[in-house]
């Protein structure tokens, strides 16, 4: 199989280029993570980042064939040779595969992602009714990959004041939650031209999030709940 | 050279379950703190835990944690040390109460109390049964639900992480107090000396010693190899659990609780299999009694495929509802790596390596201790460990599913609270011994030097095979005597693994040679420790020794990489409040 990957070594390389790689796969290769480490066997210095190899550490998020994903679970059968591998957009380049990150943190941690509740602890847990748990679905499993994020417009052209789909997509995962006590910071801090409403609906984010997330959906609801309050 | 110093009041190498528990205590109560990972926090491997944590919250039904306690010995085959399994389990309430007011998104019951679900080798009344609902979840993304929940605390708490870190060996002074660590900026590729007045070792498994793992890349073993190269030695390392069910070939897990929620096993002829291995407890018993029944199945040829080399998990009669409530992960992980749709289908599974019993020996308080002057448990000043790397040794010869979560929440912050105290009785730093940095530069000087040495991924791949072939769910004597052999010349070859990268930035190759450099003591002391018990308990079957040698073996082994020497040490069979429970005939 035939891939062409993004190379940038800034230790020595002047200007990044693709490389061509011809590997032959072996019958238990099964994801495109499978044929980065065969790949890697031969030249090891193809720098990228990864962990589980199952889909939930969010460590190989890269661009392939144009659209952003996780080599470890991205089936090698549905891939057209050549495959093209680049880094995540938008984000500055460390090393061949590997962004960096800060920008996104950054956003995810401008939201207060915690759990805020300033009553006296309980003795035993918090009661949280089943329905009230099941608002949490669907935001909780963020593996804080940056797919969405590195493919949403909005967040290349202000990733510095818009928050980005991850980020916001955690935003609601507190606003829903029953537990916390701080709806009023919470939106507050949202409100504003850029940091909630530079989400045009364009729905990149919906369209690669590996873990079939919808950030957009979130959005919405953030949306709806700052309308809500001012009438 | 002298490398550039930074200095800190502790120093937490690791920022998974553990080290995110024991950091949250130290920053929290306003110490300089560095965590250092490998990746970033919430990439650590806890990240892909699945069933649960283990605590006698009572939310189902009765339950109490001197039963927990009673399970837990008797899952351990008595190896554990019973002192610091009450502990476990005395705490565990409170650690996944404490767990739920961070914000944990557990899955509830209709009252609103935390849902808990069945889990092998968890039982009613003392062992008796029947099984107890012990195992507090979020779905079947517990560990990743937990990891986060303790980042985003960390991230209230204001703790400082070092991204992209490795450590790369430990600083003990002449007295043999540990002053701090060398690490590497993966990013920039420059290392540094971090003078700390503690040191705790956080740094999770190392399950990629075998050829075919539930584990991660990145669980290497750093821990235990930095601490084998310092002179601590290294407990029990005979003791690898093979999980009953990763799917075959991709050794992905698919976790217990698919059975705790009434999944089962089939062999080729359909047959319920573990209805005979196991009257009582069936597909619930513990795991080492389930994956030996399983290989069983396999070598006698009731093994399903054209190869007749896997089992077969059945949990269609469950209902998509259920599993997409209770078990959507496992399905999702059941349509990428197996190719089949649980709903209808039965997954593919063999037992594969999964967690690893032994490591870095600890007391309950989360202290480091080596045998000195004839004590066995002598505090190792100013080292700390916890969670997977660490030894306490509350699994002892085959750890229960869900106490590893619940060991990370109760020694993570156990060990927090004792540097906590070590740090107030020592205000000031030791001072750094001149050879402070020798060891690493030799390593890192080698591997930039080394022109055509042999080739990290071969070298390896030998090793793993190595593991795989000679230290497996069955062990016979005369492939653990080769095995030795082998290891031992394949711990040669390390000695010249060569790498073509020689850039500064973000140079993986070097980062995965040095990961090759621990693991490969694990590997040796592995083979050695196995090869030298003569008796079966737990993870450990031999077959020249067939039964359990309480006469002669309820002792832990000690590894030390120095001439990969053994010596043995006691058992705690008192705990610390509880009475003895003596053992007894293993028997799900
Ligand atoms: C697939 C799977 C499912 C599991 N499910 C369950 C379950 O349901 N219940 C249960 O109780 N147990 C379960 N276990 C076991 C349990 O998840 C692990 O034992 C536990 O999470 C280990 O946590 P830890 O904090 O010790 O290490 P980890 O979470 O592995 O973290 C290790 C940390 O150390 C860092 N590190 C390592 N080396 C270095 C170095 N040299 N320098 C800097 N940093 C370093 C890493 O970056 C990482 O941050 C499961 C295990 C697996 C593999
Ligand atoms: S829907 Fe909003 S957040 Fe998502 S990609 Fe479009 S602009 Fe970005
Ligand atoms: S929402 Fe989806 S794509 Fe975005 S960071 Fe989370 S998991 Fe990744
Ligand atoms: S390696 Fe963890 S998400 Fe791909």
């Amino acid at each position: 199989m035939n891939f062409k990957i993004y190379r940038f070594d800034t230790d020595k390389d002047a200007q990044p280029y693709m490389q061509d790689y011809d590997i032959e796969l072996q019958p238990t290769d099964r994801m495109l993570l499978d044929a980065l480490e065969r790949i890697k066997a031969l030249d090891d210095s193809l720098s990228l980042r990864r962990s589980c190899r199952e889909g939930v550490c969010g460590s190989d998020a890269m661009n392939i064939n144009g659209k952003n994903g996780l080599a470890c679970i991205t089936k090698l059968a549905d891939l057209k040779s050549p495959v093209e591998l680049r880094p995540l957009p938008g984000l500055p380049v460390i090393r061949d595969l590997v962004v960096d990150m800060s920008q996104f943190f950054k956003q995810y941690h401008s939201v207060t992602p915690y759990l805020v509740n300033d009553e006296p602890v309980p003795e035993r847990e918090r009661l949280q009714s089943p329905q009230d748990r099941d608002q949490l679905d669907g935001l909780y499993e963020c593996i804080l990959c940056a797919c969405c994020s590195t493919a949403c417009p909005s967040f290349w052209w202000n990733p510095d004041k818009f928050v980005g789909p991850a980020g916001l997509l955690q935003a609601y995962r507190f606003l829903a939650d029953s537990r916390d006590e701080a709806t009023s910071e919470r939106l507050d801090n949202l409100e504003d031209p850029y940091r909630l409403f530079r989400c045009h609906s364009i729905m990149n984010c919906v369209d690669v999030c590996p873990k079939g997330l919808n950030p957009t959906k979130a959005i919405g609801k953030i949306r709806d709940m700052l309308v809500r309050r001012t009438v | 050279m002298a490398l550039p110093v930074r200095k800190f009041d502790a120093v937490i190498v690791g920022a998974g379950g553990a080290g995110m528990r024991a950091s949250l205590q130290l920053a929290e109560a306003g110490f300089r703190v560095a965590v250092l990972s490998k990746v970033f926090p919430t990439r650590s491997h806890t990240v892909a835990a699945q069933g649960g944590i283990g605590a006698a919250l009572g939310n189902m039904g009765e339950d109490s944690w001197h039963w927990h306690m009673f399970d837990t010995v008797k899952g351990s085959d008595w190896l554990g040390d019973q002192d610091t399994i009450e502990f476990l389990c005395r705490e565990a309430p409170k650690a996944v109460i404490e767990l739920e007011h961070f914000g944990m998104p557990f899955d509830r019951n209709k009252d609103g109390t935390v849902y808990q679900r069945p889990f092998g080798g968890h039982m009613q009344n003392f062992g008796a049964g029947p099984a107890v609902q012990r195992s507090c979840c979020a779905a079947d993304r517990t560990g990743h639900a937990m990891l986060h929940t303790l980042y985003q605390r960390n991230i209230r708490a204001n703790t400082h992480f070092f991204v992209e870190w490795m450590a790369l060996d430990l600083i003990r002074d002449a007295s043999g107090q540990v002053v701090g660590v060398t690490a590497l900026e993966m990013e920039t590729g420059e290392v540094y000396i971090l003078h700390a007045r503690s040191v705790l070792f956080a740094t999770g498994g190392a399950g990629r010693v075998y050829a075919s793992s539930t584990n991660a890349f990145i669980n290497t073993g750093d821990g235990l190899g930095i601490a084998a190269r310092a002179g601590i030695p290294l407990e029990d390392m005979e003791f690898w659990q093979f999980h009953p069910t990763g799917v075959a070939g991709a050794g992905v897990l698919i976790t217990e609780g698919v059975r705790g929620e009434g999944g089962y096993l089939l062999n080729k002829d359909g047959e319920r299999f573990m209805e005979r291995y196991a009257p009582n407890a069936k597909d619930l018993a513990s795991r080492d009694v389930v994956s030996r029944a399983m290989a069983t199945e396999i070598k006698e040829g009731r093994g399903c495929g054209d190869d007749a080399d896997y089992l077969q998990l059945k949990l269609d009669h469950l209902g998509v509802e259920l599993i997409e409530s209770k078990l959507p992960g496992i399905r999702e992980i059941a349509k990428k790596f197996a190719n089949v749709d649980p709903v209808s289908d039965p997954i593919p599974v063999v037992p594969t390596c999964h967690y690893m019993m032994g490591g870095i020996p600890t007391n309950y308080r989360g202290e480091v201790v080596a045998p000195k002057n004839g004590d066995p448990d002598v505090v190792v000043p100013g080292f700390f460990a916890a969670g997977e790397c660490a030894c306490a040794s509350v699994h002892g010869a085959n750890r229960l599913g869900t106490n590893s979560l619940t060991d990370l929440l109760v020694f993570g912050k156990a060990s927090g609270d004792t540097t906590i105290r070590f740090l107030k009785e020592n205000p000031h730093h030791k001072d750094l011994p001149k050879d402070a940095a020798d060891l690493t530069l030799a390593r890192l000087s080698r591997l930039d030097a080394q022109t055509n040495g042999e080739k990290v991924h071969e070298v390896g791949a030998e090793m793993r095979r190595t593991m795989q072939a000679h230290c497996g769910v069955f062990r016979f004597p005369d492939l653990l005597e080769e095995g030795v052999k082998k290891i031992g010349e394949v711990a040669q070859r390390v000695q010249r693994i060569a790498i073509d990268d020689k850039s500064r930035v973000f140079n993986t190759a070097r980062v995965e040679a040095l990961e090759l450099e621990n693991l490969i003591e694990v590997a040796v002391a592995s083979l050695t420790s196995a090869d030298a018990r003569k008796e079966s308990r737990g993870a450990h079957d031999r077959s020249d020794f067939p039964d359990r040698g309480d006469e002669n073996w309820i002792k832990h082994t000690l590894w030390y990489k120095d001439g990969s020497r053994l010596d043995y040490k006691p058992v705690h069979m008192t705990p610390l409040s509880a009475q003895t429970i003596p053992p007894k005939v293993r028997t799900y």
